[in-house]
């Protein structure tokens, strides 16, 4: 009984700490822009602008909540509900440190690609329940960007279970011990990083919301709270791929030696969270957008292959005895 | 008939990896060079607290001047009015007991106005003259409507010198004394048209 309550506390922290992390990461990454083009961001409300995305809340909420006379009621409502949930119950599987963690479920790693395959109900969904054209286009672009990258997401990380001989996060993390998997599946971080941007939709993968050509694509029709839990569930996703990343290749809560006893094991994960948190916004403020079909060729021409080529030289290797 | 404008496209030998790896290297040093710009200074300027320079002759607000003797230098003659784009001067001309001509009212509108300084350039007198001040924010539009009393300034503006009346050929007072007729500068006296002597 208490065991449970403790655990339903720990939920409660982590989702409390969640939301407010990715409405900071809001400003964090206006004021990132900023300064990589050579302007100052948001550094207005509070000190070096920290509480912007505060204000930002503040003002969303004071929207008009407005569903289109023309869109699917039910749906409509529902879709932007989908997609956070989805990007929050991933994060049951993540484990922050030796002690925090929601779940140390045995399948944690298939749990969250199928959580990431869901999200894109909520993209679809919306795109279509919107009635709209930019809308629909760019729940389209969602549902066919989001099953190509996911192919090869899934196949890229299979080297990582190949060498830990586990689907549980937190038995990756302590198979990292020796080394990182970085060392031996780079090829297969590069192509799980790139997956992960195009499952975020962030740029330059971020197609279906392509605002110079769909408005605001999937979220055209969306105001007030309905679009911020779009706007909460995206930045989530930038947290959720750069934790798996960090999970997966990274070593998770865990450093070498001598760095590790300088700060608590969460720090550390939290710094290499943050570290690919501002690789995400640098590719955002640096790489133009792909066209769709370029996006697709890329995906199944290269992306693919390279996938499965790494899982066959894992594989050949670990049979081989390399990795003992 | 031959096409003389088609030419036949360059033969360009192509190798897979070498491209890919071009791909590759091109996007990695785009963000190289986006990440420096990590530890260039920003090019904003921080305006409240930090005013940008606005050069002497910006057209910003508009203020009637005056001249030396303190005087108005404002003859309502309206071809400012006549020359706004926009018509947002409005004026009514008087003759004072010394002579003078000057606006009765004089009212600008600056939720009209563009700062375009064309009254400034058709202004014969010097009077019309814009500052190098842009901050005209209110909260209420009806206080952008600016009358004589918000518009005339102590000074001279740009022009020190210039005095209209010390310059045209018009009887009037100046600082209480009468300026008769040939008294203006480089003015000569006046010449007895029906006379007969050279």
């Amino acid at each position: 009984m208490v065991e449970t309550l403790f655990k339903l506390l720990e939920m409660t922290v982590i989702i409390g700490l969640l939301i407010p992390i990715a409405a900071m990461l809001v400003w964090v990454e206006r004021r990132m822009i900023g300064i990589w083009q050579d302007r100052l961001g948001p550094n207005r409300v509070g000190p070096f602008g920290i509480l912007q995305s505060f204000a930002d809340l503040l003002k969303i909420l004071g929207k008009e909540d407005w569903i289109p006379p023309f869109s699917e009621r039910l749906v409509f409502t529902l879709a932007p509900v989908i997609g956070a949930v989805c990007v929050l119950m991933s994060f049951a599987v993540i484990p922050f440190s030796p002690t925090i963690g929601v779940s140390d479920l045995n399948i944690g790693l298939l749990f969250f690609l199928a959580m990431a395959s869901l999200a894109v109900y909520s993209v679809v969904l919306a795109g279509w329940a919107s009635n709209s054209k930019y809308a629909l286009l760019g729940g389209m672009r969602a549902a066919a960007q989001t099953v190509s990258y996911e192919v090869f997401m899934g196949l890229s990380v299979m080297g990582v279970v190949l060498l830990s001989g586990s689907f549980n996060l937190r038995e990756i993390v302590l198979a990292q011990e020796n080394g990182w998997f970085i060392q031996s599946q780079f090829l297969g971080f590069v192509i799980f990083l790139i997956a992960g941007i195009a499952e975020s939709h962030r740029l330059p993968f971020d197609l279906p919301e392509a605002e110079t050509e769909l408005t605001a694509g999937f979220h055209t029709e969306y105001s007030g709270l309905k679009f911020a839990l779009f706007f909460l569930g995206e930045y989530l996703g930038v947290t959720l791929i750069s934790a798996m990343s960090v999970v997966l290749f990274f070593g998770g809560w865990m450093m070498p030696e001598p760095l590790d006893s300088w700060l608590p094991p969460l720090m550390w994960f939290i710094f290499k969270i943050l570290f690919f948190v501002l690789f995400f916004i640098l590719l955002r403020t640096s790489l133009p957008r792909p066209r769709f079909d370029q996006l697709l060729s890329f995906g199944w021409k290269y992306m693919l292959p390279l996938a499965l080529f790494n899982l066959l030289v894992t594989g050949a290797l670990k049979l081989g005895g390399v990795y003992g | 008939m031959v096409d003389l404008h088609h030419k036949p496209e360059k033969e360009r030998k192509t190798n897979a990896l070498l491209d890919a790896a071009d791909m590759v290297f091109s996007q990695l040093r785009t963000m190289a060079l986006v990440l420096k710009h990590t530890f260039t200074k920003a090019d904003t300027v921080e305006y409240p607290e930090q005013k940008p320079y606005l050069a002497p002759r910006y057209r910003g607000r508009i203020v009637l001047t005056r001249d030396p003797d303190g005087e108005e230098r404002c003859v309502g003659c309206n071809l400012c009015a006549a020359a706004c784009p926009v018509d947002c001067i409005a004026l009514q001309q008087t003759i004072d007991d010394g002579g003078r001509k000057r606006a009765d009212f004089f009212r600008i509108n600056f939720s009209r106005c563009i700062l375009c300084g064309f009254c400034e350039e058709a202004c014969p007198t010097y009077a019309i003259q814009l500052t190098p001040d842009v901050e005209l924010a209110e909260y209420d539009r009806q206080n952008l409507v600016y009358e004589k009393e918000h518009l005339l300034i102590k000074g001279v503006g740009k022009y020190p010198d210039y005095s209209f009346y010390r310059h045209s050929g018009i009887e009037v007072d100046i600082n209480g004394e009468r300026k008769a007729k040939g008294d203006a500068q480089q003015e000569k006296s006046p010449i007895d048209i029906k006379g007969l002597m050279p």
